[in-house]
């Protein structure tokens, strides 16, 4: 089964790492937001995979009867959605911004903090 | 190593002294010289009460453990060698620090300037006893940087800056080939300490990595040295204050690499190369030295390159290959830092007194100032070599030494007797030039300096006489214990200044008569070496300046090419590399996975997959922006199914929020951009970007496969899995890893969401404010 997973994954950052590639700030979004669940997959699937039973032990008793999915990559993705939801949100807020003040969204026009005709450095001492 | 020793406080209270001179300079102004200078004075007297038992040839070793597991101590070793240049650096400093005191007497920075000689004064003792072996780079390291600090000390002059940062770059290339030099020692003779090294006999001479060891010692020494080709930065630190010039242009630091070749002599010396390149390149620099000197008209730069010219002919004796020319090295070493640092304080008493340092434009000084005229003479004929001075000693043994009857000697002291007599005419000129004569009209009207900078010179110049007079003692106390050392055998000088009539006085007469007859013609010869050199046009000192400019050239386009300020650029190069990276990694070490087996997945398994892909297709296919936020949207829900198929509903939860929240805020923000609907890249770039993300994304899935493949250690998750439960009285074992055993994680991650959120407040708010702002101006 984790093979599928696995094909999935690799899919997925092919696609995101394509986005990425692109010149427009708002595909490097997309890209971004792919990016976290090819992230989330990977260690999804890396941990192995149980179908439909969660990891919560049965009122009255102290551990699982049953082999259920493994609790810890559950938690790690758990807390990696979140970061990435506010990275991406910051990101898009950013290039909102940058939009507005630049009037583009093309990042080979933000020329702002390299421009293309910086002098080159002193020869002397 | 004996453990921790009195000897130790003394060799490191120069940088105490660093640490109190700014103080006391601002408290007693120039006085505080006398009491700074009673720490090297102290030095020096401690140090004198190791002579008798190292001259009976016994050696110390002292020091504490630093760093054991990388071999690193912070060890001392005193025997002949290193106890005689320690004397050296103490005796001349105590001195030079009283000079310094009158020189810069006013300055603002006094007391800055002292505290980096004194920080020079400590790091150089440091280079000269160091057994470690790293000690002694970090120590040489030291001086290198202590010697760009003084050399820049007039940092708003460019001509400083850049004789600063020469001497740097030079010194310190030398320095990073003695570090190499010093591991390579390390990994032949498996010893961490010089005095060990030193015992270690014939394993460096027979090990296949001995011209390896012996070119990057060379690369060391001859740099700091300043050997021709790399004589160019000790003219130029000229820049520095004379008190400087003195003490470490001529007197001691650029005594490290010959003291470096000194020290490695027993264990590196005594084979072919050593006795080929060492005379090769010492003779060539004694001769290139004196005759560039010739042609410099002021005093500073006429002594520099007569430095220059003397460590050539201290580098050509270390590797002649006998013992008597190493005894001959050892008396030329002490006489030279005795003249030469006396004359370089007068060459500074004149320039503060007179207010020029252009010998064309001083003469008649003797009756203005007397005793700076005495220390003049003294220090110009023990450098002249004539008798009663230890000049006259150690040339009468050099030439006794080098005059063989075979033909390399022969050329050897051609060489050397030519270097000798130009050094006589530069002892001269220096002497005769400013003193005798008509008076002539100086910038400043000309009298004794004050008694703080006569001091030096006069004690100096004298003691060039008296070391002569009580030979016997010398020998005894100094140069036998030191050539000893130098030689790996007992060495039993006998040097005096009494005549003795052969071969090395008919030499020595030869050299004066030739330097007598050069003295007659100077300018004439000036006039003929400036025109030579203007014929030449380029020198090392040029190439300098284009090897910098060169490397700034270089590091832009550098730069250039890789900070291109293109993100796309930037991106490629970042999912190129990693690619590559974890293809390469899979092909090296054979670690690529095994086909894996499929087995049939179920229909609504198989659905769910089938329509993130679509999903991702359709993100990259959109006609227009806002299908592809809505297509991100399904391949978001189609995680989302992923993760509640197998196990996971917590997660499936948040992924459907966030995803939901995600397509809700993209649509609210794109809809306020005026945007290009569809993806510009043209074709050719479209399938370079595809290849790059294919190489990456693949290489994810096979590292991926290659995970899976190996078997599952479940022991983290059986931990939470028992212990959810019993200890944390939870049921989803989820929940009760973020909230309990992980606790402080998810505090973490509720602060990047809390940082971001501001982040995002402040982004907008800026935008806010603006019109108001723009509005009040």
């Amino acid at each position: 089964m984790e093979v599928y997973l696995a094909i999935l994954v690799g899919i997925f950052f092919t696609v995101s790492i394509y986005l990425l590639l692109s010149k427009y700030v708002i595909r490097v979004l997309l890209g971004v937001a792919v990016l976290g669940n090819a992230v989330n997959l990977l260690i999804f699937t890396a941990g192995r995979l149980t179908r439909e039973v969660p990891p919560i032990i049965p009122a009255g008793l102290q551990v699982p009867v049953d082999p259920t999915a493994n609790p810890l990559p559950q938690a790690l993705i758990l807390t990696a959605i979140v970061i990435s939801f506010s990275f991406f949100a910051f990101l898009l807020v950013l290039g909102y911004r940058s939009f507005q003040d630049l009037h583009t969204d093309d990042t080979d026009s933000m020329r702002f903090a390299e421009p293309v005709d910086e002098p080159a450095p002193p020869r002397g001492y | 190593m004996t453990g921790m020793n009195p000897t130790i406080v003394f060799l490191l209270s120069p940088f105490l002294a660093a640490l109190l001179s700014p103080v006391l300079v601002r408290i007693m102004g120039a006085n505080a010289a006398w009491l700074l200078a009673l720490i090297p004075a102290g030095i020096f007297a401690h140090l004198l009460g190791y002579v008798p038992s190292v001259a009976e040839g016994e050696a110390a070793t002292m020091g504490v453990v630093w760093a054991p597991s990388l071999g690193v101590n912070l060890s001392y070793f005193l025997d002949g060698l290193s106890l005689t240049f320690a004397l050296l650096i103490s005796g001349i400093g105590t001195l030079i620090i009283l000079y310094a005191g009158g020189y810069l007497k006013g300055h603002a920075q006094h007391g800055r300037f002292l505290a980096f000689l004194f920080l020079f004064m400590g790091s150089m003792i440091g280079v000269v006893t160091a057994d470690n072996l790293i000690a002694l780079f970090i120590y040489w390291e030291l001086t290198s940087i202590t010697s760009f600090l003084l050399i820049g000390f007039d940092h708003n002059r460019m001509a400083s800056r850049r004789a600063a940062l020469q001497a740097l770059v030079v010194t310190g290339g030398g320095g990073l080939a003695l570090l190499a030099g010093v591991v390579v020692l390390h990994l032949v003779t498996g010893m961490n300490e010089l005095s060990l090294v030193l015992n270690s006999g014939d394993v460096l001479r027979e090990s296949p990595f001995y011209l390896l060891a012996f070119w990057l010692v060379i690369g060391g020494a001859f740099t700091k040295s300043a050997q021709f080709p790399f004589h160019f930065w000790l003219p130029n630190a000229m820049e520095a204050p004379t008190p400087v010039s003195a003490y470490l242009h001529s007197a001691t630091m650029v005594k490290a690499g010959v003291y470096l070749l000194m020290r490695m002599n027993p264990v590196l010396g005594d084979t072919l190369v050593w006795q080929t390149v060492l005379p090769v390149f010492g003779t060539a620099t004694l001769v290139i030295g004196t005759l560039l000197a010739i042609r410099q008209t002021d005093l500073k730069l006429m002594l520099a390159y007569t430095t220059v010219a003397s460590l050539g002919l201290l580098v050509s004796l270390t590797g002649f290959g006998n013992e008597k020319a190493i005894e001959a090295a050892v008396y030329y070493l002490v006489a030279h830092a005795l003249f030469k640092g006396a004359l370089f304080m007068v060459a500074g008493l004149i320039d503060h007194e007179a207010g020029t340092r252009d010998i064309r434009a001083l003469g008649g000084l003797r009756s203005a100032m007397p005793l700076t005229f005495a220390a003049a003479a003294l220090a110009s004929l023990s450098m002249a070599g004539l008798p009663p001075f230890i000049g006259f000693m150690a040339k009468e043994e050099i030439y006794a030494a080098i005059a063989r009857a075979d033909a390399w000697s022969v050329a050897i002291t051609l060489f050397t007797i030519i270097g000798n007599a130009l050094m006589l005419v530069i002892a001269a000129a220096v002497a005769i030039r400013p003193f005798l004569g008509e008076a002539k009209e100086t910038p400043k009207h000309a009298h004794e300096g004050p008694v703080l900078m006569w001091l030096g010179p006069v004690v100096l110049a004298t003691l060039g006489l008296v070391s002569a007079i009580v030979a016997h003692t010398t020998n005894h106390l100094f140069v036998s214990p030191m050539a000893g050392a130098v030689a790996g055998a007992e060495v039993d000088a006998h040097a005096a200044i009494a005549f003795h009539i052969g071969l090395p006085l008919a030499l020595s007469v030869v050299t004066i008569a030739l330097g007598i007859a050069v003295f007659c013609f100077l300018p004439q010869a000036r006039f003929a070496m400036a025109k030579v050199l203007h014929r030449i046009g380029w020198g090392p000192d040029t190439g300098f300046d284009q090897f910098i400019s060169g490397l700034v050239s270089l590091s832009t386009l550098i730069t250039r090419f890789l900070q291109n300020g293109r993100m796309e650029a930037y991106m490629t190069t970042v999912f190129l590399i990693f690619g590559v990276a974890i293809w390469y990694g899979l092909i090296r070490y054979g670690e690529f996975p095994e086909f894996p087996q499929f087995v049939t997945p179920t229909f609504y398994e198989a659905g769910i997959f089938l329509l993130a892909v679509l999903g991702l297709a359709a993100v990259i296919y959109a006609h227009d922006r806002l299908t592809a936020i809505v297509s991100l949207g399904i391949q978001g829900f189609a995680v989302a199914v992923i993760f509640i198929l197998f196990g996971a509903p917590d997660l499936s939860f948040t992924q459907f929020m966030v995803e939901t929240l995600s397509v809700v805020i993209l649509a609210l923000v794109m809809t306020r951009l005026i945007l290009d609907k569809t993806d510009h890249r043209p074709f050719g770039e479209r399938f370079f970007d595809t290849a790059v993300a294919l190489i990456a994304g693949s290489g994810f899935l096979l590292l991926l496969l290659a995970v899976l493949q190996v078997p599952f250690d479940p022991a983290l998750s059986d931990f939470f899995t028992a212990y959810s439960r019993v200890v944390a009285h939870g049921r989803n074992i989820v929940n009760v890893i973020i909230v309990d055993f992980r606790g402080l994680d998810t505090m973490g991650e509720i602060a990047v969401v809390m940082i971001a959120g501001l982040g995002i407040i402040a982004l907008i708010r800026v935008k806010a404010r603006r019109p108001r702002a723009e509005a009040e101006q």
